[in-house]
Formats: structure tokens, C-alpha cells, sequence
């Protein structure tokens, strides 16, 4: 990975250094929350709308539940997008507090507004927002990041859709971002700085076991950074604020 | 159990009711008294699967097909090859396409008329390994550069849905992709590709594309095992009970080579550390082994015959 030049990418980013990330919040008037996140070109809107009265057949009624509806750009919802469904569902689940509300539905409608490459953790960086702004109760919030493992063995973090068609293998992690961020790394040598359980995480392509530890250290370091931003632009005093950041 | 100390006042009241009924009453706590002891109401110890079976060649009318049993999930695997023009940008590959279906028959939690909904997600996962995995070489699947090559359909059906839907699948698509065999095809006057059968031998015209019959060679068979996190247990194989009591599952998927192609974790109210997903790892490094044994030897069994 040292070996690689450090402008090695197409848009002359460094290996492990992400797209300007901007968050802007309360963008609709209706729904009870809504967040904008954009890495680059790739652009989600999520609208969150909730908690509403009831749960679906089948799901357990002591508990809130979650619904996702996913937005492609263009087209119909096919099986890719009923995948990110899923997925999300599921994230979204495992961070909400869900006996706090029992027996209620929240819905959280994701809009791909452009798509370079990593949506999916752009969506569920979108949503965490919006969840935030509509003032559901969460256990934390969740950081997502996509790794990408290119042919040299090197990981690259937060790829475009030209660099994820080149890669060997994605690896999409997410986080719950950490208590305190600006806590200083244990420096004690068998503790690393991985002290961040995995949320979700989603790996394909061919890769080493080994390449995949070396991914979760690198996105959990990315993580803390992207988590410094999220916790910036939701402690900012006015809710219509956005904030940006290369 | 009823003899063991019992200290809380569910356990106490399990004391007192009936096994059964404790199980349907409380089944968390039932399953947590079980990991507590290491064993499962199945008998099976944390880190075992269930008995596998794998049954080549079911389906007499597909070029390949199996019938896979991981405990009492069941599914159904069916290749069909059809010839199809090649897209430009690759002229010498053929094509895989991959659909899972969940009938109402397989779960009290399918209902007819309406997909369940973990059937997409299934279906495009398995296409996602299948061809990431780089076990098919599509080459192999090129009959006329540029004009003719063979499109497989693989069809699951899963038969009956209790858990591990996902390592089942998988290992039937596997199977089956390993029972297909290519039939022999001719070009006639036309150009046109048609199958060539036994009476045509006499004509010399006819020369078969693809001398005989042959089965792909497989680079490396990619296995699945899916594990439930809960507290500090991991738990191998679950049953759809098991899923559905425990939320965090972990599915992984290793090649015979010992190369990751999925790790799949949704969500879920464990958090998974580097040293789970390394115990995880292991348990599935353990599965590949014996299920390609089990592989083998349902191949080597059928060449006999």
C-alpha cells in the first residue's frame, strides 16, 4: 500500500482520503425529518415520516418497526435496490431504540439524487441524518464506509464508480460512531485502535482474509473522521444549517 | 432442566410449567439457559451444522440439477442451457442467469401471491458470488466466437425453508453447476445451432461443435456457512427458529482455496469485532471442508453409476 503513488486516483484524491462530504438538513417541509448527504457526486435525500400508529402483519407489535423505501434514480425498483432495502432495514433497526415507541412504524423514504459510486453508505449516512432530525430516539448513530480493494492490494477508501469497476473487491462497513471522538487512541500495543464493533458489513469480490482485517482498520479510522463531521452538523445551532467539508 | 437452580422469577416459573410451553412462552430465555450449557434443543453443540445431503441429478430434464438438504432445509437446483448470441462487448462468454423463488409451500411465512421478501435479496446475492467468485469460467460456455454461445438458467426452489436459506442455495447452485453437463450441438446449413442427436451421426455433414459431452471445470467452489451472534456465543447453522429468536446473523463465504468472497452481516443487535468475525471465519473455513467432501462424494458416487 506504501508503495502506491499518492496521486495515484483519477480525481487526485489520496488513497485514504474521502470526497468533500457535505450534510444539509430539514430540507422538506412535510415529512417529519429529512437530511441531504452528498460524497461527491453521489447524492441521497432521505425523508424519515414517523412514528405512525401500528406495525405491519408479522412483526412483533412490542416493538417499533422500520420500513425503507428505496428510490432509484431512474427505473424501477429491482432486485439491487430491494437488496439496499433490506440492508438498510436492517442497520436502521439494530441503532433505533425500539421499545420506546412499541407498536409503531417509522418510514424512511431514500431518494438517490446521483450515484458515483458508494450509495449505499451515502444513503445510510443520509438516513442516520434524517432519523436525527426527525428526532427519533437512537442508541448512536451509524457511520458507513466503502473500502475498495484494488488489484496492487492496496484499499482505497470512499471509491467512484470508475474506481469500484476496477477493484477486486468493495467492502462496505458500517459503525456506530464512537462516544467521544476526540478521545485520544489507546496507544497499548495489542489494542488497536479497532475498538469499533461492526454494524453491517458487506464484502465482494475475491479477497485474503488478511485484506479484509486491514479494510476494517481502515474503515473504522475513516469512520471516526466521518463521525467527527456528522456529530459537527448536528450539533450546529440551526437545524436548516449545512455544513461541508473536503 | 427443571432441576437445575433456578434463581430469577422466569426461571422459577419454568420450574413449574412445562417445557414446551416455556419454550413458546419465553424462547429467548429458553435458548439462553441452552447456549449457557453449550448445547442446542436440537442436541447439536454451538459450532455444528446439520447433516447435509446433497443428491445429484433429481430433475431428468435439466443439463444439471440438485436436490440439497442442510438439516430440513431443502432446495431444489435446475440448469437449463439455452443458446444465445453473444453480447459484443465479450464474444467468446456465455451467460449466467440466477433466480431464487420461495413458493408458499416452504414457509408458513410466505403467503401466496405476494414474493417473500427475502427471495430478490437471496436471489441477488447468489448471483453476486456466483459470478465474483470466478468459479464459472463463461468462456467455457462460448460455442461460435461472436455468434452462439450458452446461456444457463439456474432456477432454486427452496422446498422447505428452515433456516440457513442462503448456504443451502448456494450449495445447490454449486452442485448443480458441477452436475451440468453440455450437450452436443451442431451447426446446420442455415448456420444455425441445433442439438445434435443420435440419428444425425450418419451424416457427415454435421460436425458437432463441441466434441462431446463435457462438464465444466470448476476454478474454486465457493461454500457458505451463516452463524447467529448472540451475547458471546456463535452459533452455526441456525434453524428458521433460531433466526427468528436471534437477530445478528453473519454469513460467510469462503472459496476451496480459502479466499473470501462474502461476508455478509445486516444489522443486528450484536456488534461484530475483528475476533468474531475471525471465529466466524474459522467455523466457515471448517464447513468448506466438510461440504466439499460431501460434494466429491455425491460426484464420485454418480460416476459410478
Amino acid at each position: 500500500m506504501g508503495t502506491k503513488n499518492l496521486d495515484d486516483r483519477a480525481d487526485g484524491r489520496t488513497n485514504n482520503q474521502l470526497r468533500p462530504l457535505t450534510c444539509s438538513r430539514n430540507l422538506l417541509n412535510r415529512a417529519h425529518g429529512s437530511a441531504r448527504w452528498s460524497q461527491g457526486e453521489t447524492i441521497v435525500l432521505a425523508a424519515v415520516f414517523g412514528p405512525k400508529a401500528g406495525t405491519k402483519k408479522g412483526d412483533n407489535p412490542e416493538k417499533a418497526s422500520i420500513e425503507v423505501i428505496w428510490k432509484p434514480k431512474i427505473g424501477q425498483t429491482g432486485r439491487q435496490e430491494k437488496e439496499c432495502e433490506m440492508i438498510l432495514r436492517r442497520t436502521l433497526h439494530s441503532i433505533c431504540l425500539l421499545t420506546v415507541h412499541p407498536n409503531t412504524t417509522t418510514s424512511v423514504i431514500v431518494q438517490v439524487i446521483g450515484d458515483d459510486g458508494a450509495l449505499l453508505p451515502c444513503a445510510i449516512n443520509a438516513s442516520c441524518a434524517a432519523l436525527v432530525d426527525a428526532g427519533i430516539p437512537l442508541k448512536y448513530v451509524a457511520v458507513a464506509i466503502s473500502c475498495g480493494l484494488a488489484p496492487g492490494g492496496s484499499i482505497i477508501l470512499d471509491p467512484t464508480t470508475q474506481e469500484e469497476q476496477e477493484m477486486e473487491g468493495i467492502i462496505t462497513l458500517v459503525f456506530p460512531n464512537p462516544p467521544l471522538s476526540v478521545l485520544p487512541k489507546p496507544q497499548s500495543p495489542g489494542e488497536e485502535h479497532i475498538n469499533l464493533g461492526v454494524i453491517t458489513s458487506l464484502a465482494c469480490g475475491v479477497l485474503s482474509v488478511a485484506d479484509y482485517e486491514r479494510c476494517l482498520e481502515r474503515g473504522s479510522a475513516a469512520c471516526i473522521k466521518i463521525s467527527e463531521f456528522l456529530r459537527r452538523g448536528l450539533q450546529s445551532l440551526s437545524r436548516e444549517g449545512s455544513t461541508s467539508t473536503t | 432442566m427443571a432441576s437445575t437452580d433456578v434463581d430469577t422469577a422466569e426461571a422459577g416459573l419454568a420450574a413449574e410449567i412445562e417445557v414446551e410451553a416455556y419454550r413458546r412462552l419465553f424462547p429467548l430465555q429458553y435458548y439462553e439457559r441452552h447456549l449457557a450449557e453449550s448445547v442446542r434443543p436440537d442436541s447439536r453443540a454451538l459450532n455444528r451444522a446439520r447433516d447435509t445431503t446433497v443428491a445429484l441429478g433429481p430433475v431428468t430434464c435439466a443439463d444439471g440439477s440438485a436436490l440439497v438438504k442442510i438439516g430440513d432445509t431443502t432446495m431444489l437446483a435446475a440448469i437449463k442451457l439455452e443458446v444465445m448470441i453473444p453480447t459484443v462487448e465479450s464474444p467468446d462468454e456465455g451467460s449466467v442467469a440466477v433466480d431464487y423463488q420461495m413458493p408458499p409451500i416452504c414457509s408458513p411465512l410466505v403467503r401466496p401471491g405476494r414474493s417473500a421478501e427475502a427471495a430478490p435479496v437471496i436471489s441477488k446475492q447468489l448471483s453476486d458470488v456466483i459470478m465474483s467468485s470466478g468459479m464459472i469460467n463463461l468462456k467455457e460456455f462460448s460455442l461460435v466466437s461472436g455468434k452462439a454461445a450458452w446461456i444457463a438458467y439456474l432456477d432454486i426452489y427452496c422446498l422447505n425453508a428452515d433456516g440457513s436459506l442462503f448456504d443451502a442455495a448456494l450449495l445447490s447452485a454449486v452442485a448443480a453447476f458441477s452436475h451440468l453437463q453440455i450437450p452436443l450441438v451442431s451447426l446446420n446449413d442455415d448456420g444455425r445451432v441445433i442439438t445434435f442427436s443420435e440419428e444425425m451421426k450418419g451424416k457427415p455433414t454435421l460436425e458437432p461443435v463441441n466434441k462431446e459431452k463435457r462438464r465444466l471445470t470448476l476454478a474454486s467452489i465457493p461454500f457458505s456457512l451463516t452463524c447467529i451472534l448472540h451475547d458471546k456465543y456463535v452459533v452455526s447453522d441456525p434453524t428458521a427458529e433460531e433466526e427468528s429468536i436471534m437477530d445478528t446473523h453473519v454469513t460467510v463465504v469462503l472459496d476451496t482455496k480459502g479466499r473470501l468472497i462474502s461476508l455478509y452481516k445486516a444489522g443486528g443487535t450484536v456488534l461484530a469485532y475483528t475476533s468474531t468475525f475471525k471465529e466466524c471465519i474459522a467455523l466457515a473455513k471448517q464447513r468448506v471442508e466438510e461440504l466439499s467432501e460431501i460434494l466429491s462424494e455425491s460426484l464420485s458416487a454418480m460416476d459410478v453409476e
